[in-house]
């Protein structure tokens, strides 16, 4: 097998189902370039230091221009969020920016400043999760992506925002349209697409914008009024600033947190004996999630890295400029890192896994996946008696950034109470 | 293994006894078993306390945040082992393989570990020290005692150093809503350990907290009533302060007392101990059945110019304990060295600081990222002309990239850009340190790998 087919076999549709295989060959070169290509970083090891190198830049405007030519054949994501209108998110930028805007909206989400609110919102969630598993109702098959998977963290993230009950539904369907666009589907028109997915963002951008404006006059304790009141040493965002986060919050955090719950649910129907423990031990879900993170991450790569430097890696040197990939996923799975690592292990010890990142740009959104993924896999576990799979593997979504299943059918005996 | 058996029948059924039940006592019984070892294990401790963590003392509990008496270390395993706590080590036979106690006993051991840490330096004029008010921080009645005369709302509290625990304490002090005065006989806090240009940022931080901050200063008289209790310090100026709280913060003394004359290398500045922590005796010789780890060990590191290092790091005891542990019932072909870039860390006015490598050595400081002016920053020290150390504040998460740096002897100042680099900082400056060292010059060190099991160094000729 020849390295540049061994790239393009990974963004390969045909292989989204276990894209596990290919890594391990990957791995056998540890930055892999193919001509004209990325630099392909397999190696647990390498994309930590990768993670960590001041070197290394999130910034597309560092990219040489040859590099950036290539750049948009990095998976939709990038280019879909660009096209919203908005300035780049503290995700596509480096410090001192980065570090600004990060903190800022750090501040009223999580610790040091706000250690309670995620933690506080335990009550709610496993409220949320309950009322998504009553509404199965007398099914006893369902695609899980579609009746709980997806909706459970857009309902989160609008509780967490403090969108108006009654917009919910709204904010629901815009949501699912920006999201189905990150995934092309090869068979609908693009340019039609394209036309509804923007005026989805346009509708959700006006309507977080007058929200925003709302809550600067009359703050509520929700994020969006924490966010546009903000007050710090590093002063207020601004308005454009407030929407670009709110924005973000909204896209990376559903996207990855529906995949993180269904690559869970697949891996536990997958591995019975686990999925029994889960029923009989709920705080399991603590260790599991971290290994599913591990096993089965949401974000497979990190295609948005640049060099600032000529650098040295693994004995390969990268010019300044150059497109790098870091492959997480492949990192995850590095067997000199963790031993025995195709083995999904909730007990496996140091489990310091790649599935949020690492460094300055690790997932903001970390405390909330992670409660959320615990919650919903616990209760699943708990209420679904008789579970199983409709089929395996289940249909992939294109994507090959954020991978997951597009649908999860499964059948149960019934619900309990 | 050898042949005979003998480390096997150790492993199996010896006797390992640990001198200093704290943070690396208790890590390095842990390794013990998680090793396999399932001889007979005992922790002999002179606290009464189970082993807690003290980071936390100078911290959250002054603000409490935590209370004292809840800073129990979390174990990572059970060690079904021996406990002798509130009973000092007194003596050491090391003929007899013996460890004498305070209440009489002696413990015979096939291995010895020593991790019997240091002791907060106390005011030097005894009477002044006993005064009601004047404190030390280095235990958990320390702290409580401090804890709660802070609650109390003194006057004004005084802390005499700026190291880092001074410095924390006058942090909580200032959180508190204190008044303090801080006495710090160098150019600026931190000296010693960071230098003069990063004391620099730490004194401005300091005063804009409303620190009294007195640089290149001294006390030299803690002034009591008639009641005994302290009201006033004297400092070398001329000047007073009054006061009702004073906290010494001079550093610490190693607990080495109780070798004395065991023929062990003990003294004032530790434990001397080879890289694989087995500790020398008073000859100089090696021991192969003792060995030493912690706040009290003193190790030559290869990176630092086989400088023999005494730190009174968190995770050095942590990293030391381990591989003294696994040293004590290994072979020596299967022995591992104490190869870890020492770090620190350390938080103070809102402030997460930290440090790698070993930043006293620095000649030049380069700000490689970030900016003194906005206190968040990441300084690099150079030492003949590669990276000997480098310290954040509030950038930690670029630390790992410099420890490789020091690590492979990068050389200094780097020459790559690195993302937030300020136009102002492209040149190093000298790093500020009172007393610079001039260790020898060596043939570069590096280390490799990351396991403990392939960590490797590698010798390179003296760079030109
Ligand atoms: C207030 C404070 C704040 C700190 N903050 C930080 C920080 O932020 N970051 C950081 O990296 N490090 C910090 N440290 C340092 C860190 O706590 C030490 O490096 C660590 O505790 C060393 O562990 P040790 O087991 O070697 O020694 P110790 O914790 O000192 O333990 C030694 C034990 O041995 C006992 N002992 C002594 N003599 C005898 C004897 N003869 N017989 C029996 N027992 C004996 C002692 O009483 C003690 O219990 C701080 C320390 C203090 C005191």
């Amino acid at each position: 097998m020849t390295h540049g087919t061994l790239l393009r076999q990974i963004t390969d549709y045909a292989n989204r189902a276990d894209p596990y295989p290919l890594y391990a060959e990957l791995r056998k070169t540890p930055v892999l370039h193919e001509e004209d290509g990325p630099y392909v970083v397999s190696t647990y090891w390498e994309i930590r230091g990768l993670l960590h190198d001041p070197r290394i830049s999130s910034d597309a405007r560092n990219l040489s221009p040859a590099a950036a030519r290539l750049s948009p054949e990095v998976a939709g994501a990038t280019e879909e969020e660009e096209g919203s209108g908005l300035p780049p998110s503290f995700l596509r930028l480096d410090p001192p920016e980065h570090d600004r805007l990060r903190r800022m909206a750090m501040t009223p989400f999580g610790p040091p400043h706000t250690p309670r609110r995620i933690h506080e919102m335990r009550g709610e969630l496993t409220r949320i999760v309950a009322d998504l598993i009553d509404g199965f109702g007398d099914r006893t098959r369902i695609d899980l992506v579609d009746s709980f998977s997806y909706p459970f963290p857009v309902t989160v993230i609008c509780r967490l925002l403090g969108i108006p009950r009654e917009d919910e539904t709204r904010f629901h369907t815009w949501a699912d349209t920006i999201a189905a666009s990150l995934d092309p589907d090869p068979s609908a028109d693009p340019v039609e697409r394209r036309r509804v997915a923007q005026g989805a963002r346009t509708e959700l951008g006006m309507y977080l914008s007058g929200l925003i404006e709302e809550r600067r006059r009359t703050p509520g304790d929700d994020l969006l009024s924490a966010l546009a009141a903000g007050h710090g040493p590093d002063g207020q965002m601004s308005h454009l600033e407030v929407l670009t986060t709110a924005a973000l919050l909204l896209i990376a955090g559903h996207e990855t947190t529906v995949n993180l719950i269904t690559n869970g649910m697949l891996t536990l129907l997958r591995n019975p004996p686990v999925l029994q423990r889960l029923r009989d031990e709920p705080g399991l879900a603590v260790p599991l999630v971290e290994e599913l993170l591990r096993f089965e991450p949401p974000v497979q790569l990190l295609p948005q890295r640049t060099t600032l430097a000529d650098i040295e890696i693994a004995g390969t040197t990268v010019p300044k400029g150059a497109s790098l990939w870091l492959i997480l996923a492949s990192g995850n799975r590095d067997p000199r890192r963790f031993a025995d690592p195709d083995r999904f292990d909730p007990d496996r010890p140091d489990i310091q896994h790649l599935g949020f990142g690492s460094g300055i740009h690790s997932c903001f959104g970390a405390p909330l996946a992670r409660l959320e993924a615990q919650i919903a896999l616990a209760e699943l576990a708990r209420r679904l008696e008789g579970p199983h799979l409709v089929e395996d593997p289940p249909p992939y979504r294109r994507n090959a950034v954020l991978r997951g299943p597009r649908h999860l059918n499964i059948a149960f005996d019934r619900l309990v109470g | 293994m050898p042949a005979d058996g003998t480390l096997e029948r150790l492993r199996r059924e010896g006797r390992i006894v640990i001198v200093g039940a704290s943070l690396a006592g208790l890590r390095a019984a842990e390794t013990l078993r998680v090793e396999g070892f399932t001889g007979s294990l005992t922790l002999i401790g002179d606290e009464p306390a189970e082993p807690y963590d003290r980071p936390p003392l100078s911290k959250q509990v002054l603000l409490g945040k935590a209370a004292a008496d809840r800073t129990t270390l979390p174990r990572r395993r059970e060690i079904d082992a021996t406990w002798r706590l509130g009973v000092a080590a007194t003596g050491l036979d090391m003929a007899a393989r013996t460890v004498r106690l305070a209440d009489g006993d002696e413990v015979e051991y096939d291995r010895l570990l020593i991790t019997t840490g240091v002791r907060a330096r106390p005011w030097p004029h005894e009477l002044e020290a006993e005064l009601d008010g004047v404190f030390v921080l280095r235990d958990r009645d320390d702290a409580a005692r401090l804890y709660a005369r802070l609650r109390a709302g003194p006057r004004r509290v005084v802390v005499i150093g700026a190291g880092f625990t001074g410095s924390e304490i006058a942090s909580a002090c200032r959180e508190r809503g204190l008044p303090v005065t801080v006495v710090e006989r160098g150019a600026a806090p931190l000296v010693g350990a960071l230098g003069a240009v990063v004391g620099e940022v730490a004194a401005a931080l300091q005063r804009e907290h409303g620190v009294d901050l007195r640089c290149g200063a001294m006390v030299t008289r803690l002034e009591g009533d008639s009641a005994g209790r302290l009201c006033r310090a004297h400092l070398a100026d001329g000047e007073t302060v009054d006061t009702d709280v004073a906290v010494v913060a001079l550093g610490a003394t190693r607990n080495t007392e109780w070798l004395a004359g065991s023929g062990l290398g003990a003294g004032p500045r530790g434990i001397a101990c080879d890289a694989g922590c087995r500790a020398f005796d008073a000859s100089g010789i090696v021991t192969d059945d003792i060995f030493a780890a912690g706040d009290v060990a003193r190790s030559p590191h290869p990176l630092f110019g086989y400088q023999f290092l005494s730190l009174e790091h968190w995770g050095n005891a942590v990293a030391q304990a381990e591989i003294a542990a696994h040293n004590m019932i290994h072979a020596s072909a299967d022995r591992r060295p104490h190869l870890n870039v020492p770090a620190f860390w350390s938080s103070q006015f809102g402030v997460n600081i930290k440090s790698v490598g070993v930043p006293p050595m620095g000649e030049q400081l380069l700000i490689a990222q970030g900016a003194l002016a906005e206190r968040r920053f990441t300084g690099v020290y150079g030492y003949q002309g590669r990276v000997i150390a480098a310290v954040t504040f509030d950038q930690t998460k670029w630390l790992d990239f410099y420890q490789r740096q020091i690590e492979s002897a990068a050389p200094f100042p780097p020459a790559f850009t690195t993302v937030d680099r300020r136009a102002e900082n492209l040149h190093p400056v000298p790093a500020g340190f009172p007393d610079p060292s001039q260790p020898t010059h060596g043939p570069t060190v590096t280390v490799s790998g990351y396991s403990p099991t392939d960590r490797r160094i590698t010798f390179t000729p003296a760079r030109v």
